[in-house]
This record gives structure tokens, sequence and C-alpha cells, in this order.
């Protein structure tokens, strides 16, 4: 009889019994609606065992990866240790600063070596836990390394008390502690012949910078378009190197957008109109929106009438903390 | 066979559900009741009342599905928002290719839910 692990306590899933009824039948209430595997309320995500597949039907593969499950449609065949989808069980590890390099006027790309092995998808982002407790999120840049190496691109805010720290003060040698990974915005392999289409503003560019070189490390055949943008050229980072992997991969082209004033070797507009200019056929398309949350918001709308299906539409707004 | 086989089960209910999203989103009648929603909650909302109006497994109760609109109705939210959706859950059946008395059948649960929706 397969054994659930979840909050610290141990529930026996007798017979035919799905997730769901054992828990709710021992006096575990979990959230959940239809029972039939369609609304999605139950989800859940197996930490420790493999979840059956039968009970991630319908769930985007992003989801389905990180061991996601329906508790209406899983029968255990073997023990499982599983949380809520909103628990946070994500491991932490001390992480030193290698280096910091600076991007443009106000982002640095930073550097660190975790101590542990922490493991996650270019895309998805983290929480960087300065010694006084003060915390966080910032997107994975790059793809895993063996040598537990990530980088995050940090701009400089205005107040921002993490990101004055991490400029001013933070030095190569210092060690922080890293949480993670979060989040559901990153490259899955399975679908290496379809368009890609990113559209990023300011540091949002980090998450798309992490899924392209994923895509293209793990030979993405289909076409993908990378929109970045900012007020004016400064506002840009990576501009050469984007240039550069352009011209070393056919299939993949780099737009650079400002919108303030026209400049040479730049379009003019907002990114997520160049694109949606330029883009004759969505449909097939899987889209990937990261900045400034109402840019977000707009084109997520904007290219799913256009005839994007909402399951291959990863999103991440950059939401700013209030400052300390 | 069961409404729900004969439409095509889960497959076209997946099938479905981007399209009467999309016919809702771009409805300037009935859009606003959907902005500030998280859009993939939303989609999961939809293909859950796609499910139960196509006749599939559910274990939807009306006390659910009033307390799901009753912050709607503090909106606004009437009698032609209700016929407006109806409207677009018909035209995707059509769009699909539904025989016509499959969508009758389709279109009476939905019905169905009239009251529930609109808090009455």
């Amino acid at each position: 009889m397969p054994l659930l692990h979840f909050q610290a306590q141990s529930y026996e899933c007798t017979g035919n019994e799905t997730v769901l009824e054992s828990l709710t039948k021992q006096g575990v209430p979990i959230p959940s609606s239809c029972r039939s595997g369609v609304c999605q309320t139950c989800l859940m995500r197996a930490v420790s065992g493999a979840a059956p597949v039968a009970a991630q039907a319908g769930l985007k593969p992003t989801l389905a990866v990180q061991g996601y499950f329906l508790a209406c449609l899983c029968k255990p065949q073997q023990d499982m240790e599983i949380a809520l989808a909103g628990e946070d069980v994500a491991p932490r590890t001390p992480a030193t600063v290698v280096a910091k390099q600076r991007l443009n006027a106000d982002t640095l790309r930073l550097s660190l070596r975790c101590h542990h092995p922490f493991d996650y998808y270019a895309g998805q982002f983290a929480h960087l836990v300065r010694p006084d407790g003060l915390v966080r999120s910032y997107s994975l840049a790059s793809p895993p390394d063996k040598a537990g190496g990530i980088e995050f691109h940090v701009r400089h805010l205005h107040d921002g008390a993490m990101s004055n720290w991490i400029h001013e003060a933070l030095q190569p040698g210092d060690t922080v502690e890293v949480a993670g990974p979060y989040g559901n915005c990153f490259y899955t392999p399975g679908a290496a012949e379809r368009n890609l289409l990113l559209i990023g503003t300011g540091s949002g560019l980090a998450p798309l910078f992490g899924i392209v070189t994923d895509a293209l490390r793990q030979n993405h055949f289909g076409a993908i378009h990378l929109y970045h943008g900012s007020r004016k050229p400064g506002g840009l980072y990576l501009v050469d190197e984007l240039r550069r992997l352009a011209a070393a991969h056919s299939n993949f082209h780099y737009v650079p957008c400002v919108s303030a004033e026209a400049q040479e070797g730049f379009r003019c507009g907002r990114a997520a109109e160049v694109a949606l200019t330029d883009s004759k056929e969505l449909k097939g398309s899987i889209v990937y929106l990261c900045g400034h949350p109402e840019m977000v918001k707009v084109t997520k709308k904007r290219v799913f009438l256009a005839g994007v299906s909402m399951r291959d539409i990863y999103a991440d707004p950059f939401v700013l903390s209030p400052s300390a | 066979m069961s409404l729900y086989e004969q439409l095509g089960g889960e497959t076209a209910v997946n099938a479905a559900v981007d399209i009467f999203y999309r016919k809702v989103l771009a409805d300037d009648r009935i859009s606003a009741f959907f902005e500030d929603v998280d859009m993939e909650r939303q989609a999961a909302s939809q293909k859950a009342f796609l499910t139960y109006a196509f006749g599939g497994p559910n274990h939807y109760s009306g006390k659910e599905m009033r307390a799901a609109h009753a912050h709607l109705v503090a909106h606004g939210l009437n009698n032609d928002h209700f016929n407006a959706v109806a409207g677009h859950l018909q035209a995707t059946l059509q769009e699909l290719n539904a025989p016509p008395e499959l969508i009758a059948q389709v279109m009476a649960i939905a019905a169905s839910t009239h009251d529930d929706v609109l808090n009455l």
C-alpha cells in the first residue's frame, strides 16, 4: 500500500483511491472542485517520487516536468512525498559571488557559485537572501552548469534596498543565500520545430536570454524571435552578444527596439508593438513575455486573441517590491 | 453514448476552450468582466464550465456557481451579458461543426445555469 508523505505526516493510500480521496477521507482538506481532472484546483506537486503520467493530463509541460499533478486523478503506484501547489518546498543553498559585470548604466550581471547542487530551468527565478534576511526575486539568466554557476541580471533601482546593496556593497568572495527555483516560464523539449516568440522589456531580458540559450543548446530548429525593448539604446544590454548569437544561428533572430527616438541599428517602437507588427501568423507559436507588468498583461491578451493557445503562453511580470 | 462522448469528450473541450474564451474576450459588451483576472485561472474555469455544458464529468453545484459569480453580479452582470456568453458558446460549437441536435442539448444545459450565474 503506497504511503503519502505530506506536511510531515504519513497517510496510507488504499486500494484504488486517488490522492484527493485518500487525504480527504483522512481529514486532510485539499482544495478541490470538479474532482474530474478539469478545473485543476487540486494541483499538487511530487517533491520526491514520480507522479503518474495519467495524473498530469492537461497540465502545461513546464508544470509536468516539475512533478506537478492533479490529486483527483492521481492513483499512486509507489510512495510519494507531496506538497500543495503553492507550498514553498524550494531548497536553499549558500552561494558565493564570483563576479559582477556591468551590462549597461544601471544593470549588472551577478555571477554566483552555489555550494550545493541547485537544479533549475533557465528562465525560472530564485530568491536571493541577504545576510540580514531581506529577500528579492531574480530570474536565472543562464542554463544550469555542472559547477553550480548561476547568473542574475540586476537592475539598479532608485530606492531599491537589495539592488543598491548588490550594486554598491556586495563583492566577489561574499556569500549570500539562494532559494528556489520558482516559476513556470522556461523552455521544455518536445516541440523543437515550433516557432518561439520572446518579448521582454528592461531586465525582462534575463529569463528570455536564459530561455534562448537553453533552446539553442537543445537544438531547437523552429524560428526563434527575440524582441527586447527599452526607451533608449542605453537601456538595452547584451546587444553585441545577441547579435553574434543571431549571426551564428540562422533560426535565431534578435530585434532590439527603442521607443523614445529613432536610432540606426534599432527598430523604433515598443518591443511588443514591433513584434506584433512583424508577426503575420502567430497560430502555433510558443510565446514568452517578461518584464513590465502592463506590457505582459496587454500582450498576453493580444497574442491569445491573435490565435496563440493559452497553454503556449508563458509570462513573467516583473512586479517591483515596495522600497524599504 | 452520452452527450459528452458524442461531442468528442475532453478533446472537444480542449478544442472549444480557446475558441470560446477568445470570443468572450473580444466582445466589448462583456470583456470588462474578464479584465484583471488571471487569464490562466480564467481559462481553467472556462474549461470546467464547458465540460459541464458538454455533459461531461463534473461535481459542480449551483452553490459554487452562485459564489463564483456573486462579485460580477455586484458589478452589474445581467441577463444581456448572460445571453452574450451563451451566444459565444453556440457560435463556438458551430465553428467546431457540432451537429445542431447536440448544440441544442448543450445550450439547454447552459441555460439551466442562468439563475445561479445571475444569483437570482
